[in-house]
């Protein structure tokens, strides 16, 4: 393995620069050492202006997320060791397909938009007063919605997704996960509210199964299965508009 | 200066804010609330906590049980009737977030599941997984999407109260995006930014806890409240300081030193059984257990480590099947960042800094001496922690003192004056002060992180899990040092956008204040208790003791201590007992411990 490998990052200024540009550091591989790591490294030993977003160091607050070597990736889950053997360069550049404030800073305002549309909270009206405990809920219902709660908001599939590339309203892949994690969950009854912005062309119609949300997912949450899942859905509540008048189907 | 005014706005958007906030709401829908947060909320550092939240949920058990644990637990610092209220609200509170969809483990039959934790002598602690934290700030955070009257500041750092003929009213804050400097005025701010770790250098917090709440506090003259009390988590992975959550004992886990000997039996600790046993040896409390591995660490019985020594977390006999039903994060986290797999081989792991048992003095709704202000969560001391902390009590703590700061706060922005014209001026003065000595200055010598490393490094000797006079008195000498050399910080960064090298400057600042009140309240503790340890002091001394450490900033910038009574309701101070038939909830025996 190499002693030091060379960290090819890209910096954009908006009040210097008129476009991004690339450069270069040299780094210590250390074998413990995430991207995350070398990055801090040269902040706090060679340039303090390099600007990007990182809080946890354990893969779950989900700020750290940049393209690495072209793949988008949580930089504190992202080894060093594994690029050095290669003896290779690594390109460190902001998430593909969200505009750049600065550095490897993203602008997230309409990604927490498109989250706050989908309504992804516990919709159940008229809830028993709370001394009369929980709604039951048994591990199998639990396990319904499970893997689709484990969303980071890391938007790296955001970064995957052609999709979004392409047009920009895609609700998104992290988002139509959240939404189907409520409309599984048993306590929910909140479907109906949502299904005006999830079967919209901008909705899950906009997914064309190419299926890279899934494969970038660093917390396995599947959010193309989850939106293949919410099609059939929205097909059979479309064929049942047909056959039953609108509130007649029994919850 | 741009300004914006509100009725009550809270700074931090993790647990204790996000219920704050939902409980302003629910009080008065007409008040316009402000969550001010330097991460979007879902980072906040709640997102970490693993083990489970703990509240009386079975018939078995009983809220005086939870208590007593708590109390005896906090070697006997808590006060009781914060207590009282914490074990009385928290199943409450749980409840409601089942109810705003958190995903808690469930038995077969549906109800909500409980497993053991440390120092509690019954089941009672409710987890979702080992992500707990994650699930609670993601349900909290999505639960709060659906309030008009919550506005955002996501991405805005607090750089000072604003306070004015004895009340705060708001705060002077930048907005990363765009470098503005503004004043948020509001009624009253709620503080809830968390601990601050990042003091010292191996720690399982995240880079955002820097003691902002607490300094601000400081500075606007609230006093700080058992600041000595440092909880070192026992079971972090070597480097990284990642968190190896106490459930992984509480789910059969062994500690094992280099012979693969459970060496907790030789702390007092109780006996080992092959299955967990309730209040003892692994399920003992985390000061106990982080002492214990430094007297097995000098009996050289430890495992060296290039990052310092270890002791083994055995998990092997658990299974497969358990470790992935109940302990999948530590799995993950063992197997991305230590290259070992749980299932198969044991675990490195060694103390840790961890949590703050101190914090912003507060009564029992949040409320500070300091008009106004109030505090919740890991910032603040109310206290129901005392000298150390029990292993998930801090989730529900977020959740009951925030829903009390949240309604106190409701009812104070009720009657209190809006904010005057002198609130502006002083955001005025804050922000020439931000440009001159910070973002605009040249020629400054010092790099941040040379300071940063050098604090951490004096904290982890001077104020580690032993202290003594002669290192107290070394650190404080250190961190004036450190203060002097901090005037002459140099940014390489003078720009606007998203400077988050001002923004670390200003954090350093935050943390060399607090560091400072950690080192003076210990220096003054001339005895042991809890989390506190003085090898020249071993003793526990309740006849000067049985007291909080109150530490005020004088207007010359030092730190000036004095004591607060402890409330004792019904649990007179008592021996601590692990390992053994503990005594009846409702009577300690009066006697001093001697470790």
């Amino acid at each position: 393995m190499a002693d030091t490998i060379t960290l090819e990052i890209a910096r954009y200024s908006p009040e210097r620069d008129p476009e991004p540009h690339f450069q270069s550091f040299q780094v210590p591989v250390h074998k413990e050492w995430v991207v995350l790591d070398a990055l801090n490294h040269i902040k706090d030993t060679e340039d303090g202006s390099l600007s990007y977003r990182w809080s946890c160091r354990m893969g779950i607050c989900g700020s750290c997320g940049m393209m690495v070597n072209g793949e988008p990736k949580l930089t504190c889950a992202t080894f060093l060791s594994d690029y050095a053997k290669h003896g290779s360069k690594i390109r460190v550049e902001p998430l593909r397909y969200f505009p750049v404030v600065r550095d490897l800073v993203t602008e997230l305002s309409e990604f927490l938009a498109k989250l706050k549309k989908v309504k992804p909270w516990l919709i159940h009206p008229n809830q028993p007063p709370l001394a009369q405990g929980e709604f039951l809920q048994t591990p199998a219902q639990v396990d319904r919605y499970k893997q689709y709660s484990m969303c980071i908001n890391c938007t790296l599939c955001y970064a995957a997704c052609p999709v979004v590339g392409l047009d920009p309203i895609f609700v998104g892949p992290a988002a139509l996960a959240l939404a189907q994690r409520y409309n599984m969950d048993s306590r929910d009854q909140g479907s109906d509210d949502r299904i005006a912005v999830l079967a919209h062309p901008d909705g899950i119609w906009g997914c064309t199964f190419v299926g890279e949300c899934t494969r970038v997912c660093p917390k396995h949450v599947d959010p193309a299965g989850a939106i293949q899942q919410y099609k059939l859905t929205a097909v059979l509540e479309w064929i049942k508009s047909f056959v039953m008048p609108k509130g007649a189907d029994a919850k | 200066m741009d300004t914006s005014s509100h009725d009550v706005l809270l700074v931090g958007g993790g647990g204790a804010g996000l219920r704050a906030a939902i409980a302003v709401a629910e009080v008065n829908p007409r008040l316009r609330i402000a969550v001010v947060s330097k991460v979007y909320p879902m980072r906040s550092h709640t997102v970490s906590a693993e083990g489970g939240a703990a509240g009386v949920a079975k018939p078995d058990d009983s809220l005086d049980e939870h208590a007593y644990d708590t109390i005896s637990g906090g070697d006997w610092l808590s006060d009781q009737d914060a207590v009282e209220a914490f074990v009385k609200e928290a199943p409450q509170e749980l409840l409601q977030l089942e109810r705003w969809g958190c995903p808690w483990n469930r038995e077969p039959d549906g109800h909500i599941a409980v497993r053991a934790f440390g120092g509690m002598k019954k089941m009672r602690t409710w987890f979702a997984a080992d992500k707990t934290g994650f699930h609670m700030l993601h349900t909290l955070f999505q639960t709060t999407l659906q309030y008009d009257p919550i506005t955002r500041y996501d991405e805005w750092f607090v750089t000072r109260l604003l306070v004015d003929d004895g009340r705060v009213r708001g705060v002077v804050a930048i907005e990363l995006m765009s470098g503005r400097i503004q004043a948020i005025l509001a009624k009253a701010v709620i503080l809830c930014t968390g601990g601050c770790g990042r003091i010292f250098p191996f720690t399982t917090n995240a880079n955002i806890k820097n003691g902002d709440g607490m300094a601000l506090a400081y500075r606007a003259g609230a006093p700080l409240k058992d600041m000595e009390f440092i909880q070192y988590h026992p079971t972090g992975l070597p480097f990284t300081g990642i968190l190896i959550t106490e459930a992984a004992r509480s789910e059969g886990g062994y500690l094992v030193n280099k012979d693969g000997y459970r060496y907790l039996q030789d702390y007092n600790l109780g006996t080992p059984e092959a299955k967990p046993v309730l209040r003892s040896m692994e399920l003992g409390p985390r000061d106990r257990l982080s002492q214990a591995f430094v007297h097995e660490d000098q009996k050289g019985r430890t495992i060296p480590s290039p990052y310092g020594s270890v002791v083994h977390l055995d998990l092997r006999h658990l299974g497969e099947k358990l470790i992935n039903a109940k302990l999948p994060f530590v799995r993950e986290l063992c197997l991305k960042y230590q290259s070992v797999d749980p299932v198969k081989e044991m675990i490195p792991v060694r103390p840790v800094v961890h949590y703050m048992m101190g914090g912003v003095s507060t009564d029992i709704n949040g409320s500070t001496p300091l008009r106004g202000l109030l505090a919740a969560g890991e910032v603040a001391c109310v206290s129901i922690n005392g000298a150390n902390r029990l292993g998930s009590n801090s989730l529900p703590e977020c959740l009951v003192f925030g829903a009390r700061a949240g309604r106190a706060a409701a009812e104070y922005a009720s009657e209190a004056p809006a904010p005057n014209g002198t609130a502006q001026a002083l955001a005025d003065d804050e922000r020439n002060r931000l440009e001159t000595e910070l973002l605009h200055k040249t020629g400054g010598r010092e790099r941040i992180a040379t300071i940063r490393t050098e604090m951490q490094a004096i904290m982890e000797k001077s104020a580690g899990i032993y202290r003594e006079q002669k290192l107290l008195e070394e650190g404080a000498e250190k961190l004036r040092e450190l203060q002097e050399r901090y005037c002459d910080v140099q940014l390489d960064d003078h720009s606007r956008t998203f400077n988050t090298e001002l923004e670390s400057a200003l954090e350093l600042g935050y943390m060399l204040d607090v560091a400072e009140t950690m080192v003076q309240c210990a220096l003054h503790r001339t005895e042991s208790r809890g989390a506190h340890q003085r090898t020249d002091f071993p003793g526990r001394d309740d006849t000067k003791f049985l007291a909080h450490s109150v530490v005020y900033r004088d207007p010359d910038g030092s730190a000036q201590v004095d004591y607060l009574p402890v409330t004792i309701t019904r649990w007179p101070p008592g021996e601590r007992v692990y390992g053994q038939k503990t005594s009846k909830p409702a009577g300690g025996r009066a006697t001093k411990s001697s470790d």
